[in-house]
């Protein structure tokens, strides 16, 4: 386990699927690296954790899955976003930003200024 | 239809879950191939690539399980999953297994049988159409039953509460349908009956009021299925045959369907006749006699749209016109209403008591036997608690591991519970087929139903999360890292330690529930053992009962004084017989009759004026001698007591007591009967018991029977010889006098079958919940003596190695145990003391206060302690150290 990688916490994951799929249809392969990449490599997903992931947001209505050939010639089970996974995105976005935001302000807090 | 369609949805997943599983699959599978992919690109040969792809991924068994739960978790196929699993770990620990079903197996099936008899006897009505508004008319404040034939007249035809009131009558004939004449136990029944009852013929027709036009206009029979199939060999040609019912041709009108048995529980009649035949089927009829209530029982359905309250309240309207018009007979005609499954008050409360009773101590055998296994239970995951922590480490979810506990708790609560109803059916399989009595038609009908098999069900699955739920909070405490980190040892100081832990506190209330019971049982046999010697009256050692009906072999009038008379000289002639004599119906025989008595200054002889309400007994000369009654004072009966001399009687010392003041005073003094005899009181003997042993005293009277004459005849033959050969004897002298003349021949123990029944069956049923109780209790205290010994063997090892002592190593080893025992017992005996009351409902003499109950009870604990100690002691005692030692 390299030391430089961030553990995700608790329910981040779901956030994080859906802002990887919110650029353009993915496999589940490619979500994890999409999220690699747009996290610079910083964030460590286990590969399988991924999956009870996927399927609950599927259930939840938030993706749609549908069978097809990936890049590498296999067949994939690409994931998409729905309307209300779109909504869910901008509305988990902002709650994030408003908490990342009060914590870093709390954490930047000098001892005199309080 | 909610819980259809989801049970659709899951069973359609289940078929689906394949499917789903397949795709699951290959979509993993892609995943790792598109890694492979990756690193294969990156220079790796391709099945290196694969297999370092495959351990990147992780536990694929363990995701695939994450989705299912993601996906709202299959419940059939992880419940398949968790019963597959769950009965390999069943079949590692065969013994246990064993040990566990059986206990629940006993407990669900005495709870079953209990359960069953209290279903068949309270719960369920009458097989009869609307049972549930047939009520039976008990009369005043003493719940009487009986009626005499014109009152029933007024009640049925004055009241406005019930659909037809209809009555019954219990009666023993001689049969005779062409072969040998048998006696036959029936009914003689209303007119409207059966239509009352709305009860269809099984084959040819019921007889209807309309049959009736007065006295012996209706000789017809009506049998029963059971009655026809075995003595008709269900020849469907019965109907129309002629019969002779003692001696009078009968007409056979049709047969019951099978499922009908009267209207009194215990009771399965041979036929039914209409009453209006009394004359000739119990030799005399009373039916014109308003003081005379011979109708056992009135009945009938409450009319919808009126309540209870209201058909009393119309009876007692009827019955205030009765006490106007008939002050002589009526007196107190107020009414109450009962079921008249049990013979209404007669049986009901004391069969309802038992029953609670026996459903609570049955309930506790339950909760003893759940205490048991949940301390087994928790044993066992101590034991396992490294396989626990394994699991865990793992990363499987304690929810897991606690649906794993708890479906082995299912599973053998569901095997035990099954294993327990088999056994019940068969006991009460024998239960139906058992007649207590031969010579009366009494049956204990208590096939178990669906409802039975629920309870059962509902029993074993509630035991099984009872005991289930013991070692849950032992698993989320389980640390995993402690757990492998500290080994064996580890555990062993964890669980020795001194605090009271809740499978000591189980095997507490085990034990004390098993005290109860065993104090339970004790005192129920103490006092079944008492009542065998109490005092009834009469000795019932060395006396044989003779009972013969004269008027089912056709006597009547003056013959049948007579033939009493012949038949008394006749047996006191056979060798050995010291004294003999008769009495009409035989104390605590089930069928003493009574009737008022006047002080002689009464003159107005109306039933209000009664001075008392007397058990009437009708005597020959010599019959107190021949039974063992003794006599205070005065004189016995004489042959010269007859018809032609002045009206005497012999009184028991209550009634001298209550009407006279003395036995003294009531010598020589005079009583009036209810027909304005002045009867003379020559004699008093002791009091008896009459109807049943737990009576309070009642107030007797004997007739000579020259004076009130009986056609009911019970000789009793008082002989040191043996029973069998003096039966014989008995019956070939009868032989001689009148070869067609029924006679059934017991000892008078024997006869007193009926008056000890009750404390009979309380005995036998008390007994059975003991013992179980016992055997509960040794292997509650095996399990956990043999535990702490295994748990300890290393400890006792090095102890007997630095020369400890036998008697340290087994204190150190069974201390516990025993003073858990110890204070268990305690408490059981304590509770049981209190319990035992009740008892005394059901069992004379039960009295729990007894020094020889409460020995008992602490030796029979002290043995089963040391029964259920022995062989963890042995065990203990051959600890060898040095290969203990050696071992680890």
């Amino acid at each position: 386990m390299a030391m430089d990688h961030a553990q995700i916490l608790p329910g981040t994951l779901d956030l994080l699927i859906l802002r990887a799929v919110s650029l353009g249809p993915l496999h589940g392969y490619g979500i994890l690296l999409r999220i690699g990449q747009i996290s610079g490599n910083a964030l460590l997903i286990e590969q399988g954790a991924l999956y009870p992931g996927l399927f609950r947001l599927v259930r939840q209505g938030l993706l749609k899955a549908n069978w097809g050939t990936s890049e590498n010639n296999r067949r994939a089970k690409f994931y998409a976003l729905t309307a209300a996974g779109r909504k869910r995105l901008r509305e988990e976005t902002d709650s994030w930003n408003r908490l990342a935001a009060a914590v870093a302000s709390a954490l930047a807090q000098q001892p005199e200024e309080i | 239809m909610r819980f259809f369609d989801w049970l659709r949805f899951r069973i359609a997943a289940l078929f689906r879950g394949s499917q789903i599983d397949a795709e699951m699959e290959e979509e993993l599978g892609s995943h790792i191939e598109h890694r492979a992919d990756d690193l294969e690109r990156s220079g790796m040969d391709r099945a290196e690539a694969e297999r370092r792809a495959r351990i990147e991924f992780g536990g694929r068994g363990k995701y695939k399980e994450e989705i299912h739960r993601a996906l709202g978790g299959n419940l059939i196929v992880t419940f398949l999953q968790d019963v597959r699993f769950s009965i390999r770990v069943l079949r590692k620990s065969p013994g246990f297994t064993a040990a566990a079903v059986l206990t629940l197996a006993l407990a669900i099936g005495a709870n079953a049988v209990v359960f069953a008899v209290l279903n068949a006897l309270i719960l369920r009505p009458l097989n009869v159409p609307n049972a549930q508004s047939l009520y039976t008319i008990e009369r005043g404040a003493e719940k009487e039953q009986s009626t005499s034939y014109p009152d029933y007249l007024d009640l049925r035809d004055r009241n406005r509460g019930f659909d037809g009131l209809m009555a019954y009558i219990l009666t023993q004939v001689g049969l005779d349908t062409g072969k040998n004449p048998t006696q036959a136990w029936g009914y003689e029944v209303t007119g409207n009956y059966f239509d009352a009852l709305g009860i269809q013929p099984y084959l040819g027709r019921f007889f209807h009021d309309a049959d009736e036009h007065g006295s012996n206009s209706a000789p017809y029979l009506v049998l029963s299925y059971a009655y026809w199939h075995a003595h008709f060999q269900d020849d469907r040609g019965v109907v129309g045959r002629q019969v002779l019912v003692n001696k009078h041709p009968f007409t056979i009108l049709g047969v019951a369907p099978p499922e009908f048995n009267g209207t009194l529980l215990f009771f399965y009649p041979g036929f039914w006749t209409p009453m209006v035949q009394q004359e000739q089927v119990q030799g005399l009829s009373v039916l014109n006699n308003r003081g005379q209530r011979d109708i056992y029982m009135v009945l009938g359905h409450v009319k919808a749209g009126v309540t209870p309250a209201q058909a009393i309240a119309d009876l007692n309207s009827v019955g205030a016109y009765l006490e106007r018009n008939y002050p002589k007979d009526d007196a107190n005609m107020t009414y109450s209403l009962a079921r008249p499954s049990l013979a209404g008050d007669l049986l009901g409360p004391g069969v309802k008591g038992f029953m609670t009773g026996m459903t609570l101590l049955a309930g506790l055998i339950l909760l003893a036997a759940c205490a048991n296994l949940g301390s087994l239970f928790a044993a066992r995951a101590a034991d396992r608690s490294r396989e626990v922590a394994l699991r865990l480490a793992l990363g499987s979810s304690r929810k897991r591991i606690l649906r794993g506990v708890f479906t082995e708790a299912i599973l053998i609560s569901i095997a035990g519970g099954a294993l327990g109803l088999l056994g019940s059916i068969a006991l009460l399989g024998e239960l139906s087929r058992w007649q207590p009595f031969p010579e009366y038609p009494m049956h204990v009908p208590v096939q178990p139903d669906a409802r039975v098999y629920l309870v059962a069900l509902l029993l074993a699955l509630v035991s099984g999360f009872l005991f289930g739920a013991v070692p849950v909070g032992q698993i989320l405490r389980t640390n995993p890292y402690e757990v492998v980190k500290a080994g064996t040892l580890g555990i062993i100081a964890g669980n020795s330690g001194r605090r009271i832990t809740l499978k000591d506190v189980l095997l507490v209330v085990q034990i004390a529930i098993c005290a109860v019971l065993v104090t339970s049982s004790l005192v129920a046999v103490r006092g079944l053992a008492r009542s065998l010697h109490s005092n009834f009256g009469f000795e019932p050692r060395n006396a044989m009962l003779v009972d013969t009906t004269l008027g089912s072999a056709g006597y009547s009038g003056d013959r049948v004084p007579a033939m009493q008379r012949r038949m008394i000289d006749a047996v006191g002639t056979i060798p050995g017989v010291k004294p003999v004599g008769f009495i009409g119906q035989i104390p605590l025989g089930g069928g003493s009759a009574t009737e008022d008595v006047f002080t002689d200054q009464t003159a107005d002889l109306r039933t209000s004026n009664a001075a008392a309400n007397v058990v009437v007994y009708k005597i020959s000369p010599e019959y107190f001698h021949a039974a063992g009654t003794s006599l205070l004072q005065g004189r016995d009966l004489t042959w010269q007591d007859d018809k032609s001399a002045p009206r005497v009687a012999v009184i028991n010392k209550e009634f001298a007591r209550r009407i006279f003041g003395s036995a003294a005073k009531a010598m020589g003094g005079y009583f009036k009967r209810e027909d304005g005899t002045r009867v003379q009181v020559v004699g008093v003997v002791e009091d008896g018991k009459y109807f049943q042993l737990t009576e309070d005293q009642r107030v007797a009277v004997f007739f000579p029977f020259l004076q009130s004459p009986t056609g009911l005849t019970c000789l009793v033959v008082r002989s040191e010889r043996d029973p069998q050969q003096l039966a014989g004897a008995i019956r070939s002298t009868l032989r001689n006098l009148d070869d067609s003349l029924p006679v059934n021949i017991q000892t008078w123990t024997e006869g007193l079958g009926i008056a000890l029944f009750p404390s009979h069956v309380a005995t036998v049923a008390l007994g059975v919940l003991g013992l179980m109780g016992a055997m509960l209790s040794i292997t509650g205290i095996f399990g956990l003596a043999a535990y702490s010994v295994s748990k300890r063997l290393r400890e006792l090892g090095i102890r007997m190695a630095l020369g400890a002592q036998r008697k340290e190593v087994l204190l150190a080893a069974l201390g516990r145990p025993l003073k858990l025992l110890a204070i268990g017992s305690a408490a059981g005996l304590l509770l049981g003391v209190l319990a035992a009351r009740v008892l005394a409902f059901i069992v004379y003499e039960a009295s729990p206060r007894d020094p020889l109950v409460l020995l008992g009870v602490v030796l029979a604990m002290s043995l089963l302690g040391f029964v259920a100690t022995w062989i963890p002691a042995q065990r203990a005692l051959a600890v060898d150290p040095l290969i203990l030692l050696r071992e680890e």
